[in-house]
């Protein structure tokens, strides 16, 4: 047989010995940590990449919240500001009716005032002018009877006039 | 400063690598020049006789010396596990295969860079010994030397890990870190599910060790130049690997299917069994194959390029087997990277349909 295809024993033994050696301190002083080295490296990136997903994600939510949040505020705002502007148009006007009332009343009575004001002084400006008058009559006809003969003439006459 | 727009620019990094295995080329051709006068000398003066066959062997097969280049040979401890008992020495005893070595219980030869009990001088082997061969030869040393900078590297990519928790990758451990990937989530994840953590470990070590080692058996000077992924002994023991990693895992789905196959009629099932049992060992047997032969055939291929140039004795072939060389270097590049991930991926596989839920 060619010798190259004869095992030589010696070197088997020796293949076995070296291969067997290199094998065990391989495995357990640079396998062992040489691949949970790696396999723990990549659980991190791979963690690390999902967060990174998650927190892109919870941006992106963030944003579409403000963004709602904002609009909605917004909408409120411009509710709020035509309420206002309503109450106080309601407002104004309420004011206004009632003033106008109030005006007018005032005026209603201010009249009927006036009006009895202006009886009462109408009344005392007759009874003045009365008594004036009588005064008036009295002074001129005590004047006019100053003497007797006037009187006897009046009394004849006022007797000429009686019908009995 | 800031060199990668320089290290980008596709040319130059082109140029780098082509240069490189140009490099390699030419030590390689060095190394087989080298040989060629030495050993047929011995036969004839007037023509030197240049056997590729001989040569491509020699640089394929292991060896009891690491040739660095030349005549220079480190010689490499050898250690006999006999009957008697255990002989250590250096190689260098054996002067290249020159002399033969008179041992505390035997006497010993090198016959073809094997080392065999003899009786005298005239290398006759002694049948009575019984020689347990567990030198370190070259294959040996250079797997030793991949492991040790196996356990370098991924110790210092280890520490890395424990000092940079949660942080990017840096340095040597950015550079692996992709392959480390690789084989998890190519190889490990899509053949055997969600049960892969398990057997990470076992992956990581094979790819890694084979990958090494194919690259190591790449580079024509010293600490490569050995084969190591590209001899049976070594892919037999990674392939043993796998049978055994995936029947002790196997689960009842998997014995069923190979022993009480429900969908096949019960006269059917002896043949069933042969077939599947098999089928048990045929898979990690074209394992060992594959790596072998995928390894083997590309050294040989290469060296039979190089020595194209002594074949022809001109130099004027070299610009033809340099580029050829230049060529195949580069797919071995590629064949080095694919077969560790294909040993990889069919012992994934094969754990995979071991552990599956549901048998189809």
């Amino acid at each position: 047989m060619n010798p190259l295809v004869v095992p030589d024993l010696g070197l088997v033994v020796w293949t076995t010995v070296a291969f067997a050696f290199l094998f065990f301190i391989l495995a357990k002083f640079a396998w062992k940590p040489i691949m949970a080295a790696i396999g723990e490296r990549e659980r991190s990136i791979e963690d690390a990449l999902l967060k990174a997903e998650a927190a892109k994600e919870e941006m992106s939510r963030l944003t579409n919240e403000n963004e709602s949040l904002i609009k909605q505020a917004r909408a409120e705002r411009d509710l709020i500001l035509s309420e206002a502007r309503k109450a106080k148009d309601q407002i104004v006007s309420d004011a206004k009716e009632v003033a106008h009332k109030e005006g007018a009343r005032m005026i209603e009575l201010a009249r009927v005032e006036i009006n009895n004001q202006k009886a009462i002084a109408l009344a005392d400006v007759k009874n003045q002018v009365a008594t004036l008058s009588l005064e008036i009559a009295e002074k001129i006809l005590r004047k006019q009877f100053e003497d007797q003969q006037q009187q006897d003439e009046l009394v004849s006459q006022l007797l000429k006039e009686v019908k009995l | 400063m800031d060199f990668r727009p320089v290290l980008n620019s596709k040319k130059i990094t082109l140029g780098i690598v082509l240069s490189v295995f140009s490099l390699f080329v030419s030590v390689k051709a060095l190394a087989l020049q080298e040989k060629n006068p030495a050993e047929p000398a011995t036969e004839t003066k007037e023509e030197a006789k240049f056997d590729p066959t001989e040569t491509i062997m020699e640089h394929i097969s292991d060896s009891h010396y690491f040739h660095i280049g030349g005549k220079l040979a480190m010689p490499l401890p050898v250690i006999l596990y006999t009957d008697k008992g255990l002989e250590v020495f250096m190689s260098s005893v054996f002067e290249e295969g020159e002399k033969i070595h008179g041992g505390k219980y035997y006497k010993y030869a090198l016959v073809h860079d094997k080392i065999k009990a003899v009786t005298g001088e005239d290398k006759t082997e002694d049948t009575a010994a019984k020689v347990f061969d567990l030198s370190i030869t070259k294959n040996v040393a250079s797997m030793l030397m991949s492991v040790f900078a196996l356990l370098l590297i991924f110790l210092s990519v280890a520490s890395a890990y424990r000092k940079r928790i949660g942080k990017a990758p840096k340095g040597l451990q950015s550079f692996l870190e992709p392959v480390i990937l690789f084989v998890r989530d190519e190889i490990a994840l899509p053949n055997i599910g969600y049960k892969y953590a398990r057997f990470m470990p076992l992956l990581l070590t094979v790819f890694f060790f084979i990958l090494i080692n194919n690259l190591i058996g790449l580079v024509p000077f010293f600490p490569g130049g050995s084969n190591l992924t590209g001899n049976i002994a070594v892919t037999m023991v990674l392939a043993v690997i796998t049978l055994l990693v995936v029947n002790f895992n196997g689960n009842k789905h998997y014995w069923a299917h190979i022993f009480v196959p429900s969908s096949v009629p019960v006269w059917l099932w002896p043949l069933w069994w042969v077939v599947e049992i098999l089928g048990i060992f045929s898979k990690p047997f074209a394992l060992m194959i594959r790596l072998f032969a995928n390894i083997t055939a590309g050294h040989i291929i290469v060296l039979s390029l190089i020595s194209l140039i002594f074949v022809f004795k001109s130099v004027a072939i070299a610009p033809v087997s340099v580029a050829f060389v230049v060529f195949m270097d580069v797919l071995e590049l590629l064949v080095a990277m694919l077969q560790a991930f294909i040993f990889t991926l069919l012992t994934a596989l094969f754990i995979g349909t071991a552990i599956e839920e549901h048998h189809h």
